[in-house]
């Protein structure tokens, strides 16, 4: 047994560290959030050189042909800076999904993602359906060789700034049905496509998008979307767990060290009891968030554990990532006192994105109702 | 026992309901809402309040109170948020009248509370200081005696509204003695004196209420000062209590409350309809057990002070409960809605989500702030081990 990151895995977090060290400071980052984007497209350049951009991938695509545990890795890395570059909806969702997809330029484009010129999204949700990927209107009908699409998705991550985006689409079936879903691409400069765009409490950029008659490429095999997209739904939650294992260990350790340095009553707040035990709490409810993110990269890598097994420990660590990371977050604004407050501060803005994290593909009823349907049902 | 309101009671309730239907407008709401402008929203509706004779319930009527029972202020209140009416702002009405009617001079009276009705002045309140938080005594921003002035030097922080103010009401360091409580004085400052800087501070809800207020050299005459030199400290703890009996919020909390269900019932999941949810029924009635449980408690404490005592050091349960309440009910807001509880702003609403998102983000934001201020909760709790518990 062994639940330590591998030296080269080791290698690949400091050169994280080292970049964001040198480069991306908190007023840094606050520069390259004011660009039209919301980001800064000559940091991107930088993930791709590194290599970091390809890590998820598989070599034949020309990746670096990374497991779960190494985009875990990286990841938390990314959480601990704070990094607000697309890496999740780039590389987690629109390319685990396009990598998954039975798309014939698959490996050019993918080249291409990996290489940072490219820019993609992915369209799923829609309105009325809150967290649930199967409740989908919208719809592509064939037309020639290619298929129509309409409808309306909302909160798009990085809709208005991408070149292509990936849209799920209904070609059969009911409303709800996780059968009859489709995988279309298409190009957002089509006629038809029209995305706006707004900004979240994170910094991430997101657009709701309405689809008039646009031309879209099938992808998957017809009416089976849903199984990739679980599938790579389940790598998502695992990078943000990861992401928000980073952002707490960051959160707490930063509480600490403030508490140790504010003083009141003539003394360092840190001194009181009430908050030293406070402060253990956060700390536990970190180290157990950890462990059991620990145990998911484990079991998800571990061919002797079914499918079952992996959506159950999956679930349960975005559950947990829900829980322990509302308590951590509330926790740090609160002994900061009004400090906590500001935004000057980077404690509101690590708390937002993990408030965040725990909100944009299911809250912790949503991923506790998922733990229970798996763990008791039938 | 008997918790029934009395048929007058009950009189008072309609007409409290009628002039909030006809006073408190769709478009005042949205204005109120948008917080686009601040001050303007809040003074007009004030002086709405003003006019009808109802702006400070908390006032003695002989000062321009209402005279209104303890009864009476509790349907005041419900029916207020029941409307989604804004309390008024506290500065003025709530927190400085008081010390001025209790504490000060006649020519004070005449000078300050008038205005304080009518919201002609705006008042903030400068206690906090970057070394004096939750230990307030710490306060070391100075007034020095020069003749008929004193001239006033060091910083506030926190100070909310401080940008539209016309009146601070300060705390400051008159004289030194071993026990640090003594030694302050009260002070009222026009913010247009000579050598006020005020400096925004940014919050995490991406809105500016919040300032540094620095005072270089400021003459402030001895007039304003109220009560006796180095007694602030007495008049100000005095006015905390005050403060503290109207925090429970219950009224508040019920109408987010009914908010939820009403959009749990639009929202739906995978089952159906949010609120036939099991897992998010616990939730909610988690949070609704407790809030009925805290309306007796803060009737138990209303009634009390009914039959004449005043709010001990029992109130700070109400804070805590109180504010433990409403946090959880913004966390369940956002939720309830979902991801679009994300939203920092649109270039315009695409749907209603969009919009109730964004004010409940603001809200949860911002709301961390209540366990914060006016006393922080790990404060209360201290204050309960000592002044209740004996510990
Ligand atoms: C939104 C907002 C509006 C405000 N508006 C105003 C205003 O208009 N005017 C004004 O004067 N002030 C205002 N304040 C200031 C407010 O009163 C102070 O923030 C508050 O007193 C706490 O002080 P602090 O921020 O310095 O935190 P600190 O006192 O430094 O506290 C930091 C943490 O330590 C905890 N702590 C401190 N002492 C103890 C102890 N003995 N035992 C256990 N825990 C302890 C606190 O509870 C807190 O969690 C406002 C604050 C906020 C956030």
């Amino acid at each position: 047994m062994n639940f330590e990151y591998s030296e080269e895995q080791n290698l690949l977090k400091e050169s994280i560290v080292r970049w964001a060290q040198d480069n991306y400071s908190f007023d840094q980052r606050r520069v390259g959030m004011s660009n039209d984007n919301g980001f800064n497209r000559a940091h991107w350049q930088t993930f791709a050189e590194l290599g970091w951009l390809s890590v998820p991938f598989s070599e034949e695509n020309g990746g670096y042909g990374g497991s779960v545990i190494d985009l875990a890795a990286v990841m938390e890395e990314f959480g601990k800076a704070l990094v607000v570059e697309p890496v999740f909806a780039n590389i987690v969702l629109f390319g685990g999904l396009l990598e998954r997809s039975s798309y014939q330029d698959k490996a050019a484009l993918l080249a291409k993602v990996i290489d940072g010129s490219f820019m993609g999204a992915v369209a799923m949700y829609e309105p009325h359906a809150r967290f649930d990927t199967s409740n989908v209107l919208t719809s592509a009908t064939q037309s020639g060789d290619g298929y129509v699409i309409n409808g309306y998705k909302s909160m798009v991550l990085g809709g208005a700034h991408a070149d292509k985006v990936i849209v799920l689409a209904r070609t059969s079936g009911e409303q709800t049905d996780e059968l009859g879903l489709s995988l279309f691409l298409a190009d957002a400069q089509t006629s038809g496509f029209s995305a706006e765009r707004y900004a979240l409490m994170d910094g991430q950029q997101v657009a709701d998008i309405t689809f008039d008659n646009v031309s879209g490429e099938l992808i998957c095999e017809l009416g089976s979307a849903f199984e990739i997209l679980q599938a790579t739904m389940q790598v998502a939650q695992i990078a943000l767990a990861a992401e928000a294992v980073g952002i707490m260990g960051k959160l707490n350790a930063t509480t600490v060290e403030y508490t140790k340095t504010r003083k009141q009553f003539g003394v360092t707040i840190s001194s009181f009891q009430a908050l030293q035990h406070r402060m253990v709490d956060t700390f536990m409810a970190y180290e157990q968030t950890r462990s059991l993110l620990v145990g998911a990269l484990c079991e998800l890598t571990d061919k002797n554990v079914d499918g079952q097994q992996a959506k159950k420990i999956t679930h349960a660590l975005s559950a947990l990532v829900a829980k322990n990371g509302k308590l951590i977050g509330d926790e740090a604004i609160q002994m900061h006192g009004g400090m906590g407050l500001t935004d000057e501060l980077d404690v509101g803005h690590y708390v937002k994105r993990l408030m965040m994290i725990n909100l944009m593909f299911g809250d912790a009823a949503f991923f506790q109702t998922k733990f229970n349907q798996t763990a008791y049902a039938g | 026992m008997d918790n029934s309101f009395s048929s007058a009671d009950l009189e008072f309730q309609q007409e409290v309901r009628a002039f909030f239907e006809s006073e408190f407008t769709d478009e005042l709401r949205e204005r109120v809402q948008s917080s686009s402008d601040v001050k303007g929203t809040a003074v007009e509706w004030q002086k709405k309040l003003h006019a009808k004779g109802w702006i400070a319930p908390d006032w003695p009527a002989e000062v321009g109170g209402t005279g209104w029972t303890p009864v009476q202020k509790f349907i005041f209140d419900a029916e207020r948020c029941a409307a989604g009416a804004p309390d008024v702002v506290p500065f003025g009405l709530k927190m400085v009248a008081p010390v001025i009617f209790t504490f000060g001079n006649d020519e004070q009276k005449q000078k300050f509370l008038p205005k304080i009705l009518n919201s002609d002045d705006w008042w903030c309140q400068g206690y906090s200081e970057p070394g004096a938080g939750s230990d307030l005594a710490a306060l070391q921003t100075k007034a020095e005696l020069a003749g008929d002035d004193y001239v006033v030097n060091g910083a506030k922080i926190w100070t909310t509204y401080a940008q539209y103010a016309d009146w601070i009401f300060c705390l400051v360091r008159t004289g030194q003695f071993e026990k640090r409580q003594q030694g302050i004085s009260f002070l009222l400052i026009d913010m247009k004196s000579e050598g006020i800087t005020v400096n925004p501070i940014h919050t995490i809800d991406n809105h500016h209420s919040l300032n540094e207020v620095v005072f270089d050299n400021v003459r402030v005459p001895v007039s304003n000062r109220v009560g006796n030199e180095n007694q602030g400290w007495t008049y100000a703890k005095a006015l905390l209590a005050h403060e503290r009996t109207s925090i429970a919020g219950v009224a508040d909390s019920r109408r987010w409350l009914q908010e939820i269900i009403e959009l749990a019932k639009s929202q739906t999941n995978a089952q159906g309809s949010l609120i036939d949810d099991p897992t998010f029924q616990n939730r909610l009635s988690d949070i609704e057990i407790e809030l009925m449980a805290l309306e007796y408690m803060d009737l138990r404490v209303l009634a009390s002070l009914s039959s004449g005592e005043t709010p001990g050091p029992e109130a700070s349960l109400l804070k805590i409960k109180g504010t433990e309440i409403q946090q959880a009910l913004q966390e369940l807001r956002m939720q309830t809605i979902g991801a679009y509880a994300g939203t920092l702003k649109a270039a315009q609403y695409q749907n209603d989500l969009h919009a109730r998102g964004y004010e409940s983000r603001r809200a949860y934001m911002y709301g961390r702030a209540a366990t914060i201020y006016g006393g922080s909760n790990e404060v209360q709790r201290n204050v309960i081990a000592k002044a209740v518990l004996g510990l």
